[in-house]
């Protein structure tokens, strides 16, 4: 609960501490609280709005690890006009941010099952909070899976850190990629199909999947297939935001509000909604 | 409020004549008086500061499409229904600076806008416009964040409805379970009546800040028991007068069974996307953002603005639309309000004022609709 006598639309000053290029399109935005203290604890799956002066605000997913509260970490893909601004700021620079705000990935529901991690493109930045979560408290979670797919060789986001929770933490990562150029002699094609190797007890499972529309369409069916029931698939949805606090209405998804409903929901709880055109 | 009712049992009768005492009165409390007024043909609310300002005289004629006013004979002061405008534009403001911003370095430093706002009297609000400030109260002031600027501006209004002496061409209050009797939301409740050679206003209080109006002006007389059973009487008789009308029973299935219906694509054939329904509509609440800079970069601004889900960008992430088609934009919101917003607010978002039926550039009827919707429910 915030204080309600807070203007909510009111971002606070952050600066930016670090900036790593991730991929062509990529890159990863550290920020400190520019003055004072502020308490940065979020659930993974959060978002925060953040905005770029005189350019305008967007919500972004929170990528950073929960369990380390000296920073926000965001990795933002370059698609817009206040994401194309963004990445033009440097050390030093400031950012507004407001949040977190949304519905966070079920990391608690997860905990004695298997967990299976689908991400397709920068859907795997959302997903990177719930790896930190496991890893820190890896004992509490069997079978971790995770499956990513993205376009090239080159677009995969967090390559060395895929392979230390691979060989350190006991995560099972499955990397495809849509057109292998260049010295890749891994898998080739969508995401989905990977979900067919990935080992996991479908009674004792939690999915959790972030991408684009269509790539969580073809997991839930593939998930389905292996038995996972409705109620243990999660996914996180993209919609327009303006607000991230449920008044703006942009994001409406039928009767949820993405921001505050969402981003993060149970499959079968919107299972309709994903069968309706244009909803 | 219907505990404050019950405080507030006895109803009183204010003299058609003494309305500017009443006005006064108001003005000594403090309140600006926003009340109708005649101006470019048509009933709008503005400042006010004596009767003689109200639309004395003046009934709207409303239809599809459709918006025009009349001399009456009767010469009262609240004869006609509602108004182009909600009060919406009062509360909820059409544009809203949220705050500014100044570069400092390699910074920039934020300042809220806060202006000091007045006290304001809303005069004249009908039954349907009452329920749709509380519809938004519920979306603005609960919940885990508040919207301060509307808070503020909420906070010093003071509301005094007038119940509807006669039901409007395109109203359907009585089929949302609005009206035409205001039963809460006021401050202080108005029924204009002329009878016997009297007129007067039967006059019901609602809360403590209407009845210390009412105390910085001479003692009013007590209503009769004739007096309460004639306005019981009369609001029956503006509910029957009710031309449209929407069947509520299952709504919400209604709609959510219907998203395949062929039936958008025929409304939208007529639609044009012109979003007035949206704009005219007490209860649609959505906005958009807007920043600006002045020439030098240096200071920026954030606006608020109102939006409507009719158009493109309303709903746009990369890649596109996610409703590009009109079909499906005009479904949108219709299934918002009479079925999203029960499980949203646990209510209907539609008080049956009929705006969007009047200012609709080609009259699409919402009531008519609903009708056709029902007649070819696809069946389950």
């Amino acid at each position: 609960m915030s204080d309600q006598n807070v203007n909510p639309m009111l971002p606070d000053n952050f600066s930016i501490s670090r900036i790593k290029t991730e991929t062509d399109d990529t890159f990863t935005l550290e920020l400190q609280p520019s003055k004072g203290i502020l308490n940065l604890d979020f659930e993974p799956g959060q978002f925060n709005m953040l905005y770029v002066f005189g350019v305008g605000e967007i919500p972004i997913s929170i990528s950073g690890d929960p369990c380390s509260k000296d920073k926000l970490v965001h990795t933002t893909r370059v698609v817009g006009t206040v994401t194309k601004a963004m990445r033009k700021l440097r050390i030093g620079d400031q950012v507004g941010v407001r949040g977190p705000y949304g519905n966070p990935w079920p990391v608690e529901l997860a905990k004695g099952k298997d967990v299976i991690l689908v991400a397709g493109g920068i859907g795997l930045a959302p997903i990177r909070p719930v790896i930190n979560h496991i890893i820190a408290n890896r004992g509490d979670y069997n079978n971790v899976v995770l499956l990513y797919g993205t376009r090239t060789p080159q677009d995969i986001l967090y390559p060395k850190e895929i392979a230390k929770w691979s060989e350190v933490h006991n995560i099972l990562s499955f990397v495809t990629v849509d057109r292998a150029v260049g010295e890749w002699d891994g898998n080739v094609g969508v995401v989905t199909k990977l979900v067919a190797r990935a080992p996991f007890d479908p009674h004792n499972a939690v999915a959790m999947a972030c991408g684009p529309e269509v790539m969580m369409r073809f997991t839930i069916l593939e998930m389905q297939k292996r038995g996972i029931p409705d109620e243990s698939i999660f996914v996180s949805t993209e919609r327009n935001m303006k607000c991230g606090i449920g008044m703006c209405g942009h994001c409406q998804f039928g009767a949820e509000f993405v921001c505050k409903d969402g981003p993060v929901f149970r499959y079968d709880k919107i299972a309709k909604l994903f069968e309706v055109w244009e909803v | 409020m219907e505990k404050k009712k019950k405080k507030y049992e006895k109803q009183l009768i204010l003299p058609a004549g003494e309305f500017d005492v009443f006005l006064q009165a108001l003005n000594k409390a403090g309140y600006e008086i926003i009340g109708p007024t005649v101006e470019d043909q048509a009933i709008v609310f503005d400042t006010i500061t004596s009767s003689s300002e109200l639309p004395t005289g003046w009934t709207d004629e409303q239809n599809a499409g459709s918006y025009r006013l009349h001399k009456t004979e009767e010469n009262l002061f609240f004869d006609f229904n509602v108004s182009p405008h909600s009060w919406k534009k009062r509360l909820h403001l059409a544009n809203l600076l949220l705050w500014q911003a100044k570069t400092n370095g390699s910074g920039f430093s934020i300042a809220e806008s806060n202006g000091n706002i007045p006290k304001q009297a809303f005069l004249g609000v009908r039954s349907c416009d009452a329920a749709a400030i509380e519809k938004q109260d519920k979306i603005f002031l609960q919940g885990d964040y508040i919207d301060t600027a509307y808070k503020s501006r909420r906070d010093q209004t003071l509301i005094i409805t007038v119940n509807c002496s006669k039901a409007g061409g395109n109203c359907f209050c009585t089929s949302m379970e609005t009206g035409p009797y205001a039963k809460s939301g006021y401050d202080l409740s108005l029924t204009e009546i002329k009878k016997n050679g009297r007129y007067f206003f039967y006059l019901e209080i609602g809360s403590d800040e209407g009845a210390s109006v009412l105390a910085g002006m001479p003692a009013l007389e007590e209503a009769s028991v004739d007096d309460d059973s004639f306005v019981r009487d009369k609001m029956r008789e503006v509910s029957k007068m009710m031309k449209k009308n929407v069947d509520t029973t299952d709504i919400k299935s209604l709609f959510y069974d219907n998203y395949d219906n062929s039936i958008w694509t025929k409304i939208a054939e007529r639609c044009m996307n012109c979003a007035n329904c949206t704009m005219v509509c007490p209860t649609c609440f959505c906005t958009n953002v807007e920043d600006v800079t002045d020439l030098t970069g240096a200071e920026a601004e954030r606006w608020r603005r109102w939006d409507s889900c009719f158009t493109m960008d309303f709903s746009y992430i990369h890649g596109g639309s996610v409703r590009p088609s009109a079909a499906n934009r005009y479904r949108h919101w219709i299934t918002h309000k009479f079925a999203a917003w029960h499980d949203q607010f646990d209510e209907s978002g539609c008080v049956g004022c009929g705006r969007c039926i009047t200012w609709c550039p080609v009259g699409i009827d919402i009531t008519q609709e609903i009708q056709n919707l029902r007649k070819s429910k696809t069946p389950v």
